[in-house]
């Protein structure tokens, strides 16, 4: 029985496939360059961490109690405070977007502040367009507000330290950075690109073009025309993913906790499945229009939005919770963020690893049996 | 006239190939259909339906009763309760927990005494934003608890705070999500129509066969232009339609004023798609060129991550995306009633860089094949 796999026919292939990748600046360009962009962009471009954010401050009230108030908000690193005594021009400040929010002081501020047994009223108006800015700016106000509460009662010789001390720490993340778990998103997003959107258009170019007819002609097997079109892949993947690593961890100072072996096999196990992704589009399209643009529906935009990446998979409902189950992204950003900023905490890496390569094997083997070797297949 | 009627055959032609193969009909409808269906349920920075982990080593009542509050909080389904020490760190480890609140042994002790009893939070740096933002639900608490003790012992407090979400009362992010979303459909849709089309053509040599028909290249592009908006606009109808009657996303602007912004924003993107189309001579190239451009404009429109919060030179160069121009205007007229003014002002740049776009593609068609 003859194997099924020529070791020399099997380069030749690798070969050409390589130098079609090598030819093309289109495939430098999604392998080194857009990594790169993608990598400053996560690093310096997309913070959630609001700084500085624009307030308004409303003071109706002119008393000296308004005006500490204010001060504390002013002093504050969080805010860049407009002041104004008119609510109308906050409002419309508001509405062009300028400023976040604003915070009122009643005109009765000062008194019902002396007035024994009365409570006055802090009014905080925030922009709800911008959901999470609007919860930012709520928790910063509502800490300057109390400790604004203390100071006051303080400077009249009352002790109101508050009842309760809260102490939070974050692990494995001390600052909160968010860059530190966007960047093992991003890896995620640009492997995904270059596991499924390159390999989406390759066997379909080839059916495009007519050169799938010649290959079919010759000698060689279903084997061979799928390893060949898996490897060079798989290559260039991991060189991208070398120097991403390299860059984030060097350039962008992100923590790497866990050993690289572990990361080896993870993004291993991943570009195997995603690369199964890509293959399996291009062998059953046959159009390179097509594929492209379903590559973009079930890799990239599942990367994106159902991986775990930028949104929480735990807050969404149980349904769609149960779909990102289906798609490969989830484990990877799982895993990456654990290795990156935990370490090798295998009850979490385990059973990402075995979901990645069962998934890796089934769509390979899916797309071994639809590469036919039959024209009218 | 001849002009429109060559126009419109070629405009005709397009949508027979998008809409004749039944593979590429289902691509035009199906991803629209999933993204709307799926998408604003996923695309959410709320903290919901999440596990919290409790170690009470105090047990005494002011303990329990704010366990038991953080218990009924939505934000918190499943409540883990752990009873030693070495748990915290198992529990975080293996991701079973966002956040863990520990309550030290003498915490109810210095309740009563009336001394700041601490309260221990430790939060999973690997989600840090929303695990801040339980952290911000767990004080909430807390303090409430506090707040209504001080009350019923006859101390009400001197100050209060109060809140008001405008635009979107209760933070509901599928308003925010749905007028965002039909801006990243848009692009997904001009782009891909426009570049990968004429590409193909190229490609495959029928972009010579056109060039020898009576169609000037600025007929060809602008058939392959209107094709794609045509496809565009039904996906934007469809969207804008889910959002207002399934999602129950308010549309405080005009609609009119929408589908003005939604032109502009296509010509804007098109322009984009038919430049790259212009410089690439194959389909990869185009595909990837699209993509190269696409993904960097998404991530930084202002979707991601609020623009104002990017360093200085990235907003700077954020002035060319149109995808931020027209965000801008969706959430404003779906929200925030926007005035036509409003409108204008943003609409402004993004007609520049359609007429920029759209006019740079066409001289480099001119010079090439004219």
């Amino acid at each position: 029985m003859k194997s099924p796999v020529s070791w020399r026919r099997l380069c030749a292939l690798c070969r050409k496939e390589t130098r079609q990748i090598l030819r093309d600046p289109s495939s430098g360009i999604i392998a080194f360059a857009l990594p790169m962009a993608l990598l400053v962009i996560f690093g310096y471009g997309l913070n959630l961490d609001a700084s500085r954010i624009r307030l308004g401050l409303l003071d109706e009230d002119g008393g000296s109690d308004a005006a500490a108030f204010g001060q504390q908000l002013t002093g504050s690193p969080y805010f860049k405070i407009t002041p104004s005594h008119q609510r109308a021009h906050l409002d419309h400040l508001l509405a062009a977007g300028d400023i976040r929010g604003y915070v009122a002081l009643a005109a009765d501020f000062s008194k019902a502040l002396d007035q024994p047994g009365a409570t006055a009223p802090v009014q905080l108006i925030t922009d709800g367009t911008e959901p999470n800015t609007a919860n930012l700016v709520s928790g910063y106000v509502s800490t300057t507000w109390r400790q604004w509460q203390i100071n006051r009662a303080r400077d009249r010789g009352i002790d109101a330290s508050l009842p309760v001390d809260f102490r939070p720490r974050q692990w494995f993340n001390a600052a909160a950075e968010s860059r530190h778990y966007l960047i093992p998103g991003s890896i995620t997003i640009i492997m995904t690109v270059i596991g499924a959107m390159l390999t989406s258009l390759v066997v379909a170019r080839e059916w495009e073009r007519g050169t799938m007819e010649a290959l079919l002609a010759s000698p060689v097997t279903r084997t061979e025309l799928l390893l060949s079109k898996l490897l060079p892949y798989y290559a260039l993947g991991l060189f991208s993913m070398t120097i991403i690593v390299a860059s984030s961890v060097l350039v962008l100072g992100v923590p790497f906790r866990g050993s690289l072996l572990v990361l080896f096999l993870v993004t291993t196990v991943f570009l195997l499945s995603v690369l199964g992704v890509g293959l399996l589009i291009s062998t059953k399209l046959r159009s390179q229009f097509n594929s492209a643009q379903m590559a973009l529906n079930v890799a990239f935009l599942p990367a994106v939005m159902l991986s775990g990446a930028f949104f929480e998979i735990a807050s969404m409902p149980a349904p769609v919770r149960a779909i990102t189950y289906l798609f490969p992204p989830r484990y990877f950003v799982n895993s990456l963020q654990t290795l990156f900023l935990a370490g090798d905490v295998w009850s979490v890496l385990l059973p990402n690893v075995a979901i990645l390569a069962l998934t890796g094997a089934m769509l390979l083997t899916l797309v071994a049996r639809s590469t036919t070797r039959r024209l009218d297949g | 006239m001849n002009t429109l009627r060559r126009i419109f055959a070629l405009f005709r032609k397009e949508l027979q190939i998008i809409l004749s193969d039944s593979q590429s009909r289902k691509l035009v409808i199906l991803p629209v259909l999933l993204q709307t269906l799926l998408f604003p349920f996923a695309a959410t920075l709320e903290v919901k339906n999440n596990t919290l982990a409790i170690y009470n080593e105090d047990g005494g009542q002011a303990s329990v009763e704010i366990s038991q509050r953080l218990a009924q909080a939505s934000a918190f389904t499943e409540v883990l309760t752990l009873t030693a020490e070495p748990q915290v760190a198992a529990t975080l480890d293996a991701q079973k927990a966002i956040a863990i609140v520990r309550f030290p042994q003498d915490f109810s002790r210095k309740v009563i005494l009336g001394e700041p009893a601490p309260i221990q939070l430790v939060l999973d740096g690997r989600r840090s934003n929303s695990s801040q933002i339980a952290a911000g639900y767990i004080q909430e608490i807390a303090n409430g608890y506090f707040t209504e003790r001080a009350i019923a012992a006859g101390q009400p407090p001197l100050s209060e705070l109060v809140i008001r979400h405008r635009y979107n009362p209760n933070l509901n992010y599928r308003w925010f999500i749905m007028p965002s979303l039909i801006g990243i459909i848009q692009t997904i849709s001009a782009l891909i129509l426009t570049a990968l089309s004429v590409a193909r053509e190229r490609e495959q040599g029928t972009f010579d066969q056109l060039l020898v028909s009576p169609l000037t290249p600025t007929m060809i592009l602008l058939g392959k232009s209107l094709s794609a908006l045509a496809v565009g606009l039904f996906h934007a109808t469809a969207i804008i339609m889910a959002a207002v009657l399934f999602y129950r996303v308010p549309l405080e602007g005009s609609l009119v004023l929408v589908y003005g912004a939604v032109l502009l924003y296509f010509a804007a993107l098109v322009g984009f798609g038919l430049l790259i189309s212009a410089v690439c001579s194959t389909q990869q190239q185009a595909f990837l060129g699209a993509f190269a451009f696409m993904m960097p404009a998404i991530l930084l429109s202002g979707f991601a991550a609020p623009v104002e919060n990017m360093p200085a030179w990235l907003q700077t160069l954020n002035w060319a995306n149109p995808i931020r121009h027209f965000l801008v205007i969706s959430k404003g007229l779906f929200l925030k009633d926007a005035t036509p003014a409003f409108v204008f002002l943003h609409a402004v740049p993004l007609a520049l860089i359609a007429c920029c776009t759209l006019g740079l593609a066409l001289l480099i068609f001119r010079r090439r094949f004219g």
